[in-house]
Formats: structure tokens, C-alpha cells, sequence
């Protein structure tokens, strides 16, 4: 009961996110959604991913839209869509009926394996697994640094002579104010 | 209704409010939310899947990888949208389609 009613919640939490009228209201209603989302994995028997998204989803996540909103500007989106929006609605909703036309009802198999500790199958058998993430995270700063660089305007001389020209201009401007 | 159906259920509501999302928004912001929306979905699927199967282990380890790279994709995304918002002065993605040339 308290799970159906902690999905229901999240699902309010997704649709705010959209229907905000502010970028910055959207973001905040995303963070709930990783939040409820984190108890309903802990309930799933799941504490490690639950503490992962609760750090990572509603934590990190929410911080660099804070800051990619306030850098970019937050202008009320009041935009109206291309597309009509029953037509929208009802892609959407024939995608998810018919994902549960050819689940539901799911029905669990018991202890079809022994279970591994989780430190044990992360390291062991995914190893590449986290190979791929260490690279992926490498991409991601590189990545992020190059589009988030400012190209620098070109020196119109040698280094050398740029300092030492800005250290003349420097003595000129002091020795003015030495001598009224 | 079992913990699992109610969790596929869970999958399919942020599966189709996503899906809405991605086609009705205009907002590159607003689309990268939609993403961390469909992504979210699928790591819930993945954790619904390891429960059924009694492998909760093996789905929290794939999970893990799936909130890494979607992390990732979120701050690449973010960044292009600075970047765009400076040359372009807008966010608005049927307005960038049309800046073409």
C-alpha cells in the first residue's frame, strides 16, 4: 500500500517537472523524484543504488542544474509545443501500454541463482564494467571542459615583450601619480 | 499487488511521462530533464528485473553503471546548453533548427 502510494507520489513529482512554469521549480521537482524514487529502492532490497541515487541523483545532479540554469538564464518557458498535445499523449501513453501489455503481470522466481555480495560481483565479474565507467567519466570532463572553455583573444606580441611592455605602462602610470 | 507489479508500474508511468516530455518540451534544459527521467525509468526497471529474477546484486551493478553515464550525459548536455545559450541567445530548440548556414 505505502509503495503504490510512494509511486503514485513519484509519478505527481515527474509531471510537475514538467508542467513548472520556472526551469529552476523543474529541477527541484526532479530532485523529489530521485529522492522518492531512492526510498522505493532501498524497499526493493537495493541500499547500495538507492544511496547512490540519493548522492548522486538528487544530490550532484540537482547542484549542476542550479548552476547551468543560473549561467543560462532562467526564462519562463511558456513555449508552445510543436507537436498538439493529444497526439503527444497518446504516443506516450501507447509506448507505456504496450510495455505493460507485454509485461504485466510480473511474477518473481525465487533464488533461480546464489547470490554474490555485491562488492564481489562489481569488482569481479562487471570489472569492465567499471573499466567502461572510469572512461566514461574521463570523456565526460574532457568533454565538459572543451565546450565550457573561453577561447582566449591572441597576444598581439611575444610574451616577453607583453609583460614587459605592461611593466612600462605600469611605472608610467605610477610616476604620474607621483608628480601632479 | 506485489512489490514488483507496483514497481513495473512505476517503470511505465515515468516511461510514459518522459516519452511526453521529450516530444512536447521546447526547452534544451527541459529536455535534458526528461532524459534524467527516462533514465531514471530504466535503472527502476533494472532493480525491478534483479528482484524478479532473485539477483538483486547483478542489477544494482549494472544500475550503477546505467546513473554513472546518465550523470554524464546530463553534464554534457548542461554544458552544451551554456554554450548555446551564449553564441545563440536562446534555448529554444525549434528556433536553433532554424539557424542554419
Amino acid at each position: 500500500m505505502i509503495d503504490l502510494l510512494l509511486i503514485l507520489v513519484t509519478l505527481v513529482f515527474a509531471v510537475q517537472a514538467f508542467r513548472a512554469a520556472r526551469l529552476l521549480s523543474a529541477a527541484l521537482w526532479l530532485a523529489g523524484v530521485s529522492v522518492l524514487l531512492a526510498i522505493f529502492f532501498f524497499r526493493l532490497g537495493a541500499p547500495q543504488v538507492a544511496v547512490i541515487e540519493l548522492s548522486v541523483g538528487a544530490g550532484l545532479v540537482t547542484v549542476l542544474f542550479v548552476f547551468a540554469i543560473s549561467v543560462a538564464g532562467d526564462e519562463p518557458v511558456a513555449l508552445r509545443s510543436l507537436l498538439p498535445w493529444p497526439l503527444a499523449a497518446a504516443l506516450a501513453l501507447g509506448a507505456a501500454a504496450l510495455l505493460g501489455w507485454l509485461t504485466l503481470p510480473l511474477v518473481g522466481v525465487e533464488g533461480a541463482l546464489a547470490e554474490r555480495p555485491l562488492a564481489e560481483l562489481l569488482w569481479q565479474q562487471r570489472g569492465l564494467d567499471m573499466l567502461g565507467q572510469v572512461v566514461i567519466i574521463f570523456c565526460g570532463v574532457l568533454g565538459m571542459l572543451g565546450l565550457l572553455a573561453e577561447a582566449k583573444a591572441p597576444l598581439r606580441q611575444p610574451v616577453a615583450a607583453e609583460v614587459a611592455a605592461r611593466r612600462e605602462r605600469e611605472l608610467e602610470e605610477m610616476q604620474q601619480k607621483a608628480l601632479p | 499487488m506485489t512489490l514488483l507489479n507496483i514497481g513495473l508500474i512505476g517503470v511505465l508511468g515515468l516511461l510514459g511521462v518522459g516519452f511526453y516530455g521529450l516530444l512536447t518540451s521546447r526547452n534544451l534544459i527541459k529536455v535534458i530533464i526528461a532524459l534524467q527521467i527516462l533514465a531514471k525509468a530504466a535503472v527502476l526497471a533494472l532493480l525491478v528485473a534483479g528482484n524478479a529474477s532473485g539477483q538483486i546484486g547483478l542489477g544494482q551493478s549494472v544500475a550503477i553503471t546505467v546513473i554513472v553515464a546518465d550523470t554524464i550525459v546530463a553534464v554534457i548536455g548542461m554544458a552544451l546548453a551554456i554554450q548555446v545559450r551564449r553564441q545563440m541567445h536562446t534555448l529554444d530548440v525549434v528556433e536553433l533548427a532554424r539557424l542554419r548556414g
